[in-house]
């Protein structure tokens, strides 16, 4: 990934506003890609967006992982240790408890970098076995279109989306074990159970886009293996949307995580930022006024969940490009060199920010840049996309 | 008409397939599930209720898993949903009956907001696409990404405890006489604002960004560009736009309400609200398995009810559905 070299695109600062990922204007014959996806091609460096969204997303989910690395071997006190007997009462923070301690004194400070990593740990797993399930289920259903496998696969898929998840977590982990589930592999795994069918409702209907595309066709003709068209025509192709699911799927296992963990499912001495909650409720931290003890966990997991959401948006974004100009502000227009471009939303008209020269790729992209309103018109001197060739809506693809 | 009776028979299908996991769950984990249910009713246990929870769960019979399975669905299908342990002796039927009224009110209002507060934001965000709205868009972010309860211990700390504007828990008042005065009612309403604007705060977001990415599509179209040029009011422009970008908003109404569901229960959770969520609660902390499966069946009847009500809603709102019929 390239993100942050900014040279070969010109350096412009502008956080890759409108580039639309397609590989730089360096390397010629690239084509144009269809969009919803640009298909990595062999030999190539994997462009990354350089949105804003997308760096800042990528900066701060690395500082988590790194936490959750790091978080245990660096907290300064053991998080479950008492570390005085005589005061019943949390103590706000003070130097030596930046985040001041709980009921049984124990160093909340230390809670948090201790707890980052279950929570961390069983968000990626339950990401990372529920993509795996939604894109074998997914294509396969996609790729199967009109047998009654995909009718089956769809089925299941559907079924595990109408149905409540956490109700349905809370009686399988409610009868799991009576103390609370410690394992985070276990927790993870069930979790994603629950977590696949939204990725795998997206991936049928992608698939179900690119199996009657030419290339696909072609490849099939030759006489290549379902399988094969599958791992290398299809797949690749997928890969935004794979990306997306699964960080979204990472999301709902941190919110689904700490959900269990709060309502104290998961074992309360099994340190994760859930359980430091559910202990802070339990004492009513909230109607008590310690709210060092609940804003730490809580804040940390909605920056875990802001961060993997940004990123989600970052990738929308590159895969539905009119999503994008809202980022188009009159500053990012001036720095551009775009004259006159429009500072507020007209109508029939996609403002993008196009760094000269303009890679050929995002041009064949903008495939007919007209149709713009009257008083749009006159300021066509900046680049107006119509993206006809533009994806299905984004959101209507998710349902 | 063939559409919404499609979705129907899938969500009776979806309803069955529910009450059977609820049905295998206990008997696929580890040990006897009278042994665990026993182990938390705490000496409450006469042997007679031994016997009760045996005829509940089918054992020590000479029935097969088969039959097992019919008797579970003899009891479900008379309202028996077996004793409460935690709330023992009463039945699991009526302490969720006596949940229920509070959380359709505080839910089913508070997404119903939600919804259209969502919707018209989400619009208007898109709309004027590159002004100061914009700046909503990284707020709702966090929103979407925090979880309910934890907006709810800020909420509850910030305006119940330290301001004072709202209680800090419960649904009424315990010196009040339930009853329809007005003492009475304006006492459940001022209990229930801080718990609603925490779920709508929280459920919005979701709606906003959904109806922005589809609306800023939409408007791209041919048939907007046309209204515009025919000269119609901006307002009708809108009006025309928001329509057609609202269908995806209405069928991705089953994927949210598991969530906003879920999220509202943790919710009452933290106001002490005495709804499902609070029973749900209680049943964990007791491990109270029958009460357990008897609320996620109540969530997830209700959330399957909610979805039909969704797909008419498509079939009304979307003309196409009706032809293919």
């Amino acid at each position: 990934m390239s993100i942050g070299t900014g040279t070969d695109l010109g350096g412009t600062g502008l956080g890759g506003v409108g580039v639309g990922g397609t590989g730089p204007g360096d390397q010629p014959g690239g084509g144009p890609l269809p969009p919803p996806v640009s298909a990595p091609v062999r030999g190539r460096r994997i462009q990354l967006p350089r949105s804003p969204k997308i760096i800042a997303g990528l900066a701060m989910l690395g500082a988590f992982l790194v936490l959750a690395i790091v978080g245990p071997i660096v907290a300064p006190y053991s998080p479950s240790a008492s570390l005085s007997t005589t005061n019943g009462v949390p103590q706000p923070p003070s130097a030596a408890h930046w985040l001041g301690t709980t009921q049984v004194q124990q160093d909340v400070f230390s809670q948090l970098l201790a707890g980052g990593r279950s929570t961390i740990l069983v968000a990626f797993l339950s990401g990372i076995a529920a993509t795996i399930l939604s894109v074998l289920i997914g294509v396969s259903a996609g790729y199967l279109h009109g047998r009654w496998a995909d009718d089956f696969l769809s089925m299941l898929a559907n079924f595990f989306l109408v149905m409540p998840a956490l109700p349905l977590l809370i009686v399988i982990f409610g009868f799991l074990s009576s103390s609370g589930a410690t394992n985070d592999v276990l927790i993870g795994l069930i979790i994603a159970i629950t977590g696949w069918a939204w990725g795998a409702r997206v991936l049928r209907a992608q698939t179900l886009s690119l199996r009657s595309r030419d290339y696909v066709e072609s490849a099939r003709i030759i006489g290549e293996r379902g399988w094969r068209v599958i791992a290398s025509e299809i797949l690749p192709n997928l890969m935004p949307v794979v990306a997306s699911s699964f960080l979204f799927t990472v999301l709902y296992g941190v919110g689904t995580y700490t959900a269990l963990a709060f309502l104290g499912l998961v074992n309360p001495e099994h340190w994760s930022w859930g359980s430091m909650l559910f202990q802070a409720q339990n004492v009513n931290a909230e109607t008590s006024g310690y709210w060092w003890w609940y804003i730490p966990p809580g804040l940390a997991v909605a920056l875990l969940g802001t961060a993997l959401a940004m990123l989600n948006f970052g990738i929308d974004e590159f895969i539905n490009p009119r999503l994008r100009a809202a980022g188009v502000t009159r500053r990012q227009a001036r720095k551009s060199g775009g004259r006159g471009l429009p500072r507020r939303f007209e109508l029939g008209l996609t403002p993008v920010v196009r760094n000269r020269p303009a890679p050929g790729a995002a041009a064949s992209t903008a495939a007919a840049s007209t149709a713009s309103t009257g008083a749009a018109s006159r300021e066509a001197a900046s680049t107006a996309v119509t993206s006809t060739g533009a994806p299905a809506r984004t959101r209507e693809q998710t349902s | 008409m063939r559409v919404i009776a499609r979705r129907l028979l899938f969500y009776i299908v979806t309803a069955i397939l529910a009450v059977t996991v609820v049905f295998f769950i206990p008997r696929l984990m580890p040990g006897n599930p009278v042994e665990a249910v026993l182990s938390h009713l705490m000496g409450n246990v006469t042997p007679g209720t031994i016997r009760s929870l045996e005829l509940q769960y089918g054992l020590n019979s000479k029935q097969g898993l088969w039959g097992q399975y019919m008797t579970f669905w003899v009891h479900l299908i008379h309202g028996n949903l077996g004793v409460s342990t935690s709330y023992y002796p009463s039945t699991v039927t009526s302490v969720i009956r006596g949940a229920i009224p509070w959380t359709i009110g505080l839910v089913g209002v508070a997404t119903v907001i939600s919804f259209v507060l969502g919707t018209v934001l989400g619009v208007l965000v898109a709309w004027r696409r590159g002004t100061w709205l914009d700046n909503l868009l990284p707020a709702t972010t966090f929103f979407q990404a925090a979880p309910y309860f934890f907006v709810a211990f800020i909420a509850l700390d910030i305006f119940a405890t330290r301001l004072g504007w709202f209680p800090t828990g419960r649904a009424y008042n315990q010196l009040d006489f339930p009853g329809l005065n007005a003492a009475y009612v304006g006492d459940v309403l001022d209990h229930a604002i801080l718990p609603a604007a925490t779920i709508v705060l929280c459920s919005a977001a979701g709606w906003i960004v959904g109806m922005r990415n589809v609306m800023v599509t939409t408007m791209d179209e041919d048939y907007v560009l046309v209204a515009q040029a025919k000269g119609l009011a901006k307002r009708r422009v809108v009006w025309y736009a928001a329509r057609n970008a609202i269908l995806p908003s209405v069928s991705g109404f089953s994927l949210a309400i598991g969530f906003v569901v879920s999220g509202a229960l943790l919710t009452e959770i933290v106001f002490s609200y005495p709804g499902l969520g609070w029973i749900l609660l209680q049943a964990v902390g007791g491990r109270d398995y029958p009460l357990l499966q008897g609320i996620f069946l109540i969530i997830t009847f209700a959330v399957l009810l909610a979805n039909l009500a969704a797909d008419s809603v498509y079939v009304l709102l979307d003309p196409r559905t009706r032809q293919e019929a």
